[in-house]
């Protein structure tokens, strides 16, 4: 019998290996036959270690599950689906998880991420068989077509992206994968190439035939050591099938997919950054134009996509453009892959279409704060994104409702504070990250947040309110000459946490206590 | 970790292997740090010389990337996330706990990507979720 225990870094950081290890040797003792699967999180972390046996075709779910719960595990028969305290039904049926509408996660967490023949008995490369018989320019219309836009925080259509890059003359082109992720509160891109690895190269392969181009690079942040793993042993796997490489699946495309690894700089996942870290080069933000689409990677046409946008591509063309495009809202089409984090009962992936309130996801998926302590602020998008406070519960997740509302989707990323948070030192931090990870290029950013800083830090220490007031319209200002003269989002953005912490929780930036 | 002692012959040998790169600089670097745990103040004029690019250039990369240590590495390191999600879960206070009832360098990266089991920590290269001094302590054992 089946069981599986997962491998993603998550759950091993919380103590998975030790279970895979109890469940091994307790089988041993007890005689009972079992073959142990590692396969890759399901996404509900708050569930890990997530333990599930294969009984009948289906799969049962115990959790959380700690090295301590394997023996009375065996006692209650697991292994054949017995019932045990932390029971949890059939996986699928889990409400967490049957209420998701899982579309770019549809395989992660279901099988080894290794595991090719697994991929390919789950729809996996239905997508670049279909691209295949497909012609370029049908290949790009159905991207266009399916909405999709970018999942990395600019939000910009992929197919627009993807269309100028075909049009493009040039002997080489290039895709490359920005899986640098450095924004707090977002896990997506390490979970699906941790446990779906071959989705992502599937997008890449068809992003690469599609536009012509030959050479692929995925850029995963350093921090990221078992992605990095996965998506290498999974390169080499597809590779050896015929799925990378010379001549990919018959077609006469050629597709060769190299890893680079990041050094622990956040603006290295800006694009043109990226590509400058990619050459080898000090990861400082190029001007445009020249477009990336255009003059990207050594010069050459390059598309740059984030892993979901990427990985999102093979499920639009194996189910078509409209049954993407029909979920979703506006002009946020599909699913968007939310990441609950921080103080939060229920962390984890929630993949659903565009559209959901901030409350159904945190409160209905989410459950609250993990300390059961009143939520007080919610920061969503990253070191770049808005604090909301709880009167904006009901905003729609979408790109621009989030913007109506005064602050950004980001890459999705969810993040619960609750009331022990103060703002002001909220804001100190974001002007503290951006004079750490100032690319220096720019004035305003390298010297406006460190002046930022200081700012706050006289905010909160003063008596005088007459200070305070000076200090309130001297930071304003400096959001203002950070937002309008800064050539990238870095600089650009760090006035938004700023600012909305300002805005939305006054009471924080009143001076030290009398 | 314990990591071999600085030998230019294995620096140049580790570079050799990858003077088919379009864009060498950075990985030389990494690799270097990988096998010696930092980059010897000797790799900069051994990297320039190698694949024909300035001094300057690669002490220009070199001091760009916050990872990269010109100093040998530790027999202990700590990384505590200091990010947003981290610092919901009580990262400040884990951050200052460990600091001083420790014996290894400790250090703040900014997201390891376990945002959902706050706070998080790297042990010697192994990642602890829902993070406290004593699980560091227990890892450092
Ligand atoms: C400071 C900064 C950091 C960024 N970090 C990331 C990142 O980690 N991952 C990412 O995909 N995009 C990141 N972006 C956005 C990229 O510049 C770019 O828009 C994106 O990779 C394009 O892919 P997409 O269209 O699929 O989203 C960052 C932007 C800025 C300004
Ligand atoms: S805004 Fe900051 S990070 Fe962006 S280019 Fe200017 S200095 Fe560099
Ligand atoms: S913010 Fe600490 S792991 Fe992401």
């Amino acid at each position: 019998m089946k069981i599986f225990v997962p491998n993603d870094s998550a759950a091993r950081s919380i103590g998975a290996d030790a279970i895979a290890v109890a469940i091994t040797a307790e089988a041993a003792k007890r005689g009972v036959a079992i073959e142990l699967v590692r396969n890759g999180t399901r996404g509900a972390l708050w569930l890990e270690t997530l333990v599930e046996v294969e009984v009948g075709g289906e799969r049962i779910a115990y959790g959380p599950t700690t090295a301590d719960d394997v023996a009375s595990l065996f006692d209650a028969k697991f292994y054949e689906g017995g019932s045990h305290p932390l029971s949890l039904g059939a996986t699928e049926k889990i409400e967490w998880f049957a209420k998701q509408d899982r579309v770019t996660f549809s395989r992660v967490g279901v099988n080894s991420p290794l595991d090719l023949e697994g991929y390919i008995s789950l729809g996996g490369y239905a997508g670049l068989k279909k691209a295949l018989s497909l012609s370029a320019d049908a290949v790009v219309q159905e991207v266009l077509d399916s909405g999709l836009r970018g999942r990395g925080g600019a939000g910009f259509p992929a197919g627009i992206k993807w269309k100028t890059v075909l049009g493009a003359q040039a002997d080489q082109k290039y895709v490359c994968c920005n899986a640098d992720e450095g924004d707090s509160g977002t896990f997506a891109d390490r979970i699906l190439m941790e446990a779906d690895p071959f989705t992502l190269i599937e997008g890449m392969t068809i992003a690469g035939t599609a536009v012509g181009a030959t050479i692929g690079y995925i850029y995963i942040r350093s921090e990221y050591p078992d992605a990095i793993a996965a998506m290498q042993g999974a390169i080499t796997v597809a590779t050896c099938a015929g799925y990378l490489g010379k001549n990919i699946c018959g077609s006469g495309n050629d597709f060769d997919l190299h890893v680079r690894v990041g050094a622990g700089s956040y603006v290295c996942g800006e694009e043109t950054a990226m590509l400058e870290s990619i050459e080898g080069k000090r990861g400082v933000i190029r001007s445009k134009p020249p477009l990336p689409a255009l003059a990207g990677l050594f010069g050459k046409p390059t598309i740059i996509n984030n892993v979901l946008t990427l990985a999102s591509v093979p499920a639009i063309l194996a189910d078509g453009a409209a049954a993407y495009a029909a979920r979703g809202v506006g002009r946020s089409l599909g699913t968007q892959i939310f990441q609950l984090a921080g103080n939060i009962k229920r962390g984890g992936i929630v993949e659903t279409g565009f559209g959901i309130t901030l409350d159904a996801l945190i409160n209905g998926f989410g459950g609250g704060t993990f300390t059961g302590k009143p939520l007080r602020a919610i920061q969503i998008g990253g070191p770049l994104g808005a604090y909301f406070g709880v009167e904006k519960l009901d905003v729609s997740m979408d790109y621009e409702s989030l913007i109506a509302a005064g602050g950004m989707l980001g890459h999705g990323g969810v993040v619960l504070f609750d009331e022990s948070v103060n703002l002001a030192e909220q804001a100190k931090f974001a002007m503290e990250f951006c004079s750490i990870e100032s690319c220096g290029k720019c004035t305003p950013c390298r010297i406006g947040s460190t002046r930022g800083v200081e700012t706050i830090v006289k905010i909160m220490s003063s008596r005088d309110a007459a200070e305070i007031a000076e200090q309130k319209s001297l930071l304003l200002d400096l959001c203002e000459v950070m937002r309008d003269g800064s050539l990238c989002a870095m600089g650009g953005l760090t006035p938004l946490p700023v600012k909305s912490a300002l805005e939305n929780f006054p009471s924080d930036f009143e001076g030290a206590a009398k | 970790m314990t990591y071999p002692v600085w030998d230019s012959q294995v620096a140049e040998s580790i570079l050799a292997s990858l003077a088919s790169d379009p864009g060498p600089v950075l990985i030389s670097l990494q690799a270097l740090q990988e096998h010696f745990g930092y980059v010897h103040s000797e790799a900069v004029a051994l990297i320039a010389s190698t694949f024909n690019v300035s001094r300057a250039d690669v002490h220009g990369v070199l001091t760009f990337y916050h990872e990269l240590r010109t100093t040998p590495a530790p027999e202990h390191q700590v990384h505590i996330c200091a990010a947003e999600a981290c610092q919901a879960m009580g990262a400040r206070s884990l951050q200052s706990e460990v600091e001083g009832a420790v014996s290894a360098e400790v250090s703040k990266v900014y997201c390891l990507g376990n945002c959902a089991l706050a706070p998080a920590a790297v042990v010697d290269g192994k990642l602890i979720g829902r993070a406290t001094l004593a699980k560091i302590v227990e890892e450092l054992k």
